[in-house]
């Protein structure tokens, strides 16, 4: 079992969550209840990462961060680090992968929620900030925890993109999908077997888990 | 209007056509009723800050909500409304004291919890503090409603179609309730209603829309007995809509007399219109008063009209009469009498009946 891989994988998959809650509440509930131009363009853009092979998303996000490039040299001159191969890069690319998993539950949790029960609670006096913390939030929650768990375990389990813009450096950027990856081509079949059966078993837990307690949340959306 | 009454001017072109004026006082109850469409709900809308109209205004006893003019336009946070919604929209994970306590963030917290039983309690929910809204009955759905709105200590409260959801009996009990609550609320309270009766037992004063337009206002007696046109009285629920001419004046006699399908009707003595002018006329179903076939009486002499019974339909107690008038087969007048008197007359599909259309009954409008 690499447990340096299992803890990088962990590591990833924590601050991609705790970095797209917010970017999830926010463009969610912007797609439920607002009406834009080029709303319809933005949702195509999110959905993105779920049509396209990770290999062309990874090869695009490898372009666009490179040393070479805008955002990269940007990076670099604040940081003094590269993107590409680093952590902080991978962590980007996971954000960037992950998107519709976050934003899409939220959306529909959000576009759940009657427009009334936002009304209502402004007439008592609660501001937008207030309605969002107090009423909708609570509301929303079996979105949020979807969102959360279906990142998380997405994270875990994402190979193309990884190996693209992190390739495969031990500690920094090679996750436990990548590691398997390398097991199977040392032919010790025996350690990812051992891997592949702990992250079954994780998804399995974690997206039980979710179901479980939206289940229990969805009576309120009723 | 007094000094915490609302007055309102609002006007627009999109989502529905709009432009009306209403007034009310603090604690005059007035009802808003019209087809669905006519601008109703989002009247009350537009006074909670929930819809802006393209023009108008908003006063609020001394305050001023809105006035697109000069760009002034409080958010609902800031207008103190009550706002009952049709469905109630209470917020499905609180329990009926959190709903409540909710909307006193401008009472001190600690005397919040206090302050939302003793309203719970006024809506007659002591000991269903604790439910959740899906553990409520919809009349209870509605108490709660009605108390968080009134936690907010309203200047104005808006009710949509608040009794729409409940079942007969309970809106009776509501409807009730609302009276008495009433006394104690000194505050301009709108109230949508899709049913006259409701409106016409509960409002002070009705005003009846169509396509986003007041089409009268007035209090409801009035409005119902003295329609300003044949569409006012056909919102009112009217079916006795005829068109005539104005045959004579008789001032002597105090009479009006108007020439209908070959009848000559009397009235009270209207001079509103000439001699000779084509009208629109209404006559409520109370006053139309059916013959008894086997006792002749003096009132029958009042506007006699004879007809066949083309439909009786029997609803509970009563029986609503269709009459096709003698030698017109395409005029009708439609009453109701009670089920036991229209047996009693040997009423039936296909008899001769007579009726009497009482003068006083009798109201005139421009043609339309």
């Amino acid at each position: 079992m690499d447990t340096v891989a299992l803890a990088l994988s962990l590591k990833l998959a924590f601050w991609t969550c705790i970095i797209l809650c917010p970017l999830a509440i926010f463009f969610g509930r912007l797609l439920a209840w607002q009406h834009f131009p080029g709303k319809a363009l933005l949702e195509a853009v999110i959905a993105l990462p779920l049509v396209l092979p990770p290999t062309v998303l990874g090869f695009y996000l490898l372009i666009g961060m490179g040393s070479n490039s805008s955002l990269g040299q940007f990076y670099h001159s604040i940081t003094g680090n590269h993107l590409v191969f680093t952590f902080d890069g991978l962590l980007l690319a996971s954000v960037i992968f992950n998107l519709p998993f976050a934003i899409q539950p939220m959306q529909r949790a959000f576009e759940a929620i009657p427009n009334n029960i936002r009304e209502a609670a402004w007439c008592c006096g609660l501001s937008k900030l207030e309605s969002l913390w107090r009423i909708e939030l609570p509301l929303a929650w079996p979105g949020a925890v979807s969102a959360l768990a279906l990142t998380f375990a997405h994270t875990l389990g994402e190979f193309g993109v990884v190996l693209m813009v992190g390739g495969n450096i031990e500690g920094e950027t090679k996750t436990i999908a990548i590691s398997i990856y390398d097991r199977v081509q040392a032919f010790d079949n025996n350690t990812a077997g051992i891997m592949s059966a702990a992250l079954l078993l994780f998804s399995l837990v974690t997206i039980g888990l979710v179901y479980r307690l939206t289940y229990r949340r969805r009576r309120y959306g009723r | 209007m007094d000094d915490n009454g609302v007055k309102l001017n609002i006007c627009q072109q999109q989502p529905i056509p709009l432009d009306v004026e209403i007034e009310c006082s603090a604690g005059e109850l007035l009802a808003l009723v019209g087809p669905s469409g006519s601008g109703k709900s989002t009247i009350l809308r537009t006074i909670a800050g929930l819809h802006q109209p393209d023009t108008g205004f908003i006063h609020c006893g001394q305050e001023v909500w809105l006035d697109r003019a000069r760009n002034i336009q409080l958010p609902t946070q800031s207008r103190h409304i009550g706002f009952v919604f049709q469905d109630y929209a209470l917020f499905p994970h609180l329990t009926a004291l959190q709903n409540v306590t909710i909307a006193l963030g401008h009472v001190d917290s600690k005397t919040r919890k206090g302050r939302a039983f003793e309203l719970l309690e006024q809506v007659n929910l002591k000991g269903l503090e604790d439910r959740l809204p899906d553990g409520l009955s919809g009349g209870q759905r509605q108490r709660v409603a009605l108390a968080r709105a009134l936690a907010r200590e309203p200047k104005i409260l808006l009710l949509d179609e608040p009794f729409s959801a409940v079942d007969q009996v309970t809106r009776r009990k509501l409807q009730q309730e609302l009276v008495i609550l009433r006394r104690d609320i000194q505050i301009p309270i709108l109230l949508v209603t899709h049913d006259l009766d409701e409106a016409a037992m509960l409002a002070d004063r009705l005003y009846v829309l169509h396509k986003g337009q007041t089409l009268q206002n007035g209090k409801p007696g009035d409005v119902l007995r003295n329609p300003d046109n044949a569409l006012v009285a056909r919102l009112m629920g009217h079916d006795n809509i005829f068109s005539a001419v104005v045959e004579a004046h008789d001032i002597t006699q105090g009479l009006t007399r108007i020439h209908w399908r070959g009848l000559s009707l009397e009235l009270e003595l209207n001079q509103t219109f000439e001699v000779g002018k084509s009208i629109d006329w209404v006559i409520h179903p109370a006053h139309i008063i059916m013959h008894r076939r086997d006792r002749p009486s003096l009132g029958e002499r009042e506007n006699p009209v004879h007809g066949v019974v083309k439909e009786l339909l029997e609803l509970g107690e009563t029986a609503v009469v269709s009459l096709e008038l003698e030698g017109d087969e395409t005029t009708y007048l439609r009453f109701t009498v009670s089920r036991h008197s229209a047996r009693r007359n040997g009423l039936a599909v296909g008899v001769d009946a007579s009726v009497s259309l009482l003068a006083e009954g009798i109201h005139l409008m421009p043609q339309s």
